[in-house]
């Protein structure tokens, strides 16, 4: 019932459903034949339950142990436990590019659910592409990354997984993230779709913003996700390395933040449109890139080429395909698309450019650092590479006046403002902001740090400020505050929301600058300080988990001589795997992370020494912390009734009348 | 305001960002730019101290030792191409992957009497795995052929030169 051999074939159907997905509407549109569009919506959900039993087939036969399948035969045990079973499907390749694809046809379903009261012609069209992308990586994954290939002899046992990936936070990080990277899909179609049509309009903003958030949040989750995983599972006190694979979440996150904020130009002021729709197809191009090039490892090495040069080959040509042939169609299509809206530099659209060229600038620096090695590696043959200093002294001064007009951004009225009405406005956020920098003075070192910290704690109070002054503070009896916040747009609090999670993240960047760690050597029972907090190797022993071999350290931390907290990290030795994890012991009162880690045990006895690593790192947990505020402002302002009903139904009817 | 001037505000504020990004970006490469270097390299030419660079090779087997410097313990290997080695001083936790034989890579400066302190040591995924700029290495200098299968025991690299030179 749920063989691999069902999986593949529903596999192949789902595929040849994308491919008439893509064709069927496209062409109906064309001839403006109703009944060929109309098919879309029902194509859309007939390939996304024969790619949701695919997906069933291969988690059925992972969770049965039916190593006769090369795939779950290479990463999978029967000692495994029953979670890790179900998410080591997505842990490889070819798990993971099944599950891509069935992330999409999740989004292609949506559309069809959700976008009921989109014009018929433009939801055809906005399907038909989502099924053209679908049908290619569907035929990718066929073709040469077959997740169902049975391998002859089948093995008694699988080969495992490796231990440092058997946790709970990596086990659903890529659902999550790739959820954020194929959301964008959505307004990418929308996009292409608008280009076919030679039309963008404030209704276009209008359904376009909402996908787009949603892909937002998941993104943003995503990446906070993986930070924290790297924080408390590596064991080496950071939270983000800019390494390639994180760089690739990181870029297609900074487009979609400036795609946000620019669809909602097109939506209030039908400004922006070519610029927005070039923003769709920059942040799904990234993210497809971002998946395929990077964290396949194509770019970074050549061998991964040369091994198999198949899948190479096919992923090149079908980014090519999608990546080109859509900003070959931006480049004859888009100036038939003429903006209207006029408004001063100094205006709510005035700082939402400011807003998107920031934006940008950033991820060109970034994209910059990410490729430039391996180019010039390709073409000079010099092996460099560039890290945390370099994207440091890059992004970070540009970030500063980003978030200088995040502040001042909300309190702008659309088309002009008067700079002398909007500061009466800012004047209180301006008082906070400069205690705030007062304070930074105080409790931090080095100038980016000093600035940032001010500058977060400006966004915030500014956002705060914002709501308050909406909803009448001040101004108006309880009763009219009360009447204010009802009426207040849930989008409006979704921003000030996720503007506040932005500073919150900030200001935890801010703190990790000011981390303090100490490598030392003790014996049981000697006593370390650092920052004003003293550590105690109070004991160590060992013991035998399920799995593996374990050496536990007791420290105990005291401040002024009262206890805080024991923290109990482990050294683990796998033996099956010959794999050795730290596990990191953390204490949190959500101002300061206590983190300590234990290395390795010398001599034997009672002169037996051990190498510790100890961190305090202030304001931590902020960092993800805000990253959870961000997405539910998103959420928040995905819940606005306005981005779901009004006016699309009125275009829609417009719609109807000029066809 | 007309369509005009609107978008020359437009194009002022791009070339502003895009100019100032690029202003930073070359800075910044120019000063924070890591060069990979094998031991081989750092030998003929070394860098000069301020310099970050990645030195990779293998970790001679039987080369690492421990010192105890007030109360930090300090880790000292030698990291070879099959050229050369260098001494690498480490203060910290070894990675779980460092082993004795197997690929480095390590982060740091070379010093004035030729020793390499590293801020960050990485070994990587399993004893299969050998960093790319290894095993290029290698293969330039004629230590390995992949195609006369796996690379060779990362302690016999020196013998192997020597052996050409004595014989």
């Amino acid at each position: 019932m749920f063989g691999p051999e069902q999986g593949h074939f529903a596999l192949a159907l789902a595929c040849v459903l994308a491919l008439v997905q893509f064709a069927v509407p496209l062409w109906g549109a064309n001839r403006r034949d109703a009944r060929l569009v109309g098919l879309a919506p029902y194509l859309a959900v007939s390939q996304l339950l024969a790619l949701g039993y695919s997906f069933l087939c291969l988690v059925m036969c992972a969770v049965s142990d039916d190593f006769s399948v090369q795939n779950v035969a290479a990463n999978s045990a029967v000692s495994k436990p029953l979670l890790y079973k179900i998410t080591g499907v997505w842990g490889n390749h070819e798990g993971s590019v099944l599950l891509w694809t069935l992330i999409l046809a999740v989004c292609g379903g949506a559309v069809s659910l959700f976008g009921r009261n989109l014009p018929d012609i433009l939801r055809g069209r906005v399907l038909a592409i989502l099924g053209g992308v679908s049908a290619g990586f569907q035929m990718f994954c066929l073709l040469t990354s077959d997740p169902f290939e049975r391998v002859f002899p089948a093995p008694m046992d699988g080969q495992g997984m490796n231990p440092l990936l058997q946790d709970p936070g990596l086990a659903f990080h890529p659902p999550i993230l790739y959820t954020g990277y194929v959301g964008f899909a959505v307004p990418f179609a929308f996009a292409v779709a608008a280009l076919i049509e030679g039309r963008v309009d404030a209704a276009w903003g209008r359904w376009v913003r909402p996908w787009a958030v949603a892909a937002w949040c998941f993104l943003t989750c995503g990446i906070a996700l993986g930070s924290w995983w790297s924080y408390y599972v590596l064991g080496w006190g950071g939270y983000w390395f800019w390494d390639p694979v994180e760089n690739a979440s990181l870029i297609p996150w900074l487009t979609g933040t400036a795609l946000v904020h620019s669809a909602i130009v097109v939506e209030k002021r039908e400004g922006l449109k070519i610029w927005t729709v070039l923003l769709a197809i920059a942040t799904f191009s990234f993210s497809l890139s971002g998946t395929f090039l990077v964290r396949s490892g194509i770019l970074n090495s050549v061998h991964a080429f040369a091994n198999d040069p198949a899948r190479g080959v096919f992923i090149l040509a079908l980014l090519a395909i999608v990546i080109g042939g859509s900003l070959a169609l931006f480049a004859w299509r888009a100036p038939s698309l003429t903006s209207t809206g006029l408004f001063s530099p100094v205006s709510r659209e005035g700082s939402l450019v400011l807003n998107n060229i920031l934006l940008c600038s950033i991820c060109a620096v970034v994209v910059t650092g990410t490729m430039y090695p391996p180019f010039m590696q390709l073409l000079a043959g010099r092996t460099i590479s560039v890290g945390k200093p370099f994207f440091d002294a890059a992004t970070i001064p540009l970030t500063l006046p980003l978030l200088l007009a995040m502040g001042v951004g909300t309190a702008l009225p659309w088309k002009r403002a008067q700079l002398a009405r909007t500061f009466s406005h800012l004047y209180v956020a301006a008082g906070i902001a400069a205690i705030g920098l007062a304070l930074c003075f105080w409790k931090l070192s080095g100038i980016l740090p000093i600035a940032c910290g001010a500058l977060a704690i400006w966004v915030i109070a500014a956002s705060v400020s914002d709501v308050l002054r909406r909803i009448g503070i001040g101004h108006t009896s309880a009763q009219g505050v009360w009447e204010r916040m009802k009426n207040l747009p849930r989008s409006s609090w979704g921003a000030a929301l996720a503007h506040i999670g932005a500073g919150i993240t900030i200001l935890g960047l801010c703190g990790m600058s000011q981390a303090k760690h100490a490598i030392v050597e003790v014996h049981i029972g000697e006593t370390r300080s650092l920052a004003g907090d003293d550590w105690t190797l109070l004991d160590v022993h060992d013991y035998i988990g399920p799995n593996y071999k374990a050496m536990q350290a007791d420290i105990a931390i005291r401040h002024n001589g009262k206890l805080v907290t024991i923290l109990h990290p482990e050294k683990r030795d796998f033996t099956t795997q010959s794999q050795t994890t730290t596990e990191v012991a953390i204490h949190t009162n959500f101002i300061t992370d206590l983190y300590g880690v234990v290395g390795d045990r010398h001599g034997t006895g009672k002169d037996a020494t051990y190498v510790l690593r100890l961190h305090r790192n202030p304001l931590a947990p902020w960092m993800w912390l805000g990253g959870l505020v961000m997405a539910i402002g998103g959420a928040f302002s995905l819940s606005d009734r306005r981005m779901r009903i009004g006016a699309p139904k009125r275009a829609a009817a417009r719609n109807m009348a000029r066809a | 305001m007309t369509r005009k001037t609107r978008r020359l505000w437009i194009v002022i504020a791009c070339l502003a960002c895009v100019g100032s990004a690029a202003a930073l970006t070359l800075r910044a490469f120019s000063s924070n730019i890591v060069f990979f270097m094998a031991p081989s390299q750092v030998k003929a030419s070394p860098p000069s101290p301020d310099r970050t660079i990645r030195l990779g090779g293998m970790v001679m087997a039987g080369s690492l030792h421990r010192i105890n410097e007030n109360g930090t313990p300090v880790n000292a290997f030698q990291v070879t191409d099959g050229q050369a080695a260098v001494e690498v001083h480490y203060t910290g936790i070894l990675p779980d992957l460092f082993r004795e034989g197997q690929s480095v890579v390590a982060l740091g400066t070379v010093q004035k009497d030729g020793g390499f302190t590293a801020s960050e040591v990485l070994a990587k995924h399993d004893e299969t795995y050998m960093p790319k700029e290894v095993a290029d290495e290698l293969k330039r200098t004629g230590k390995w052929d992949p195609r006369f299968g796996k690379a060779p025991d990362a302690s016999s690299w020196d013998t192997m030169t020597a052996k050409k030179a004595g014989g």
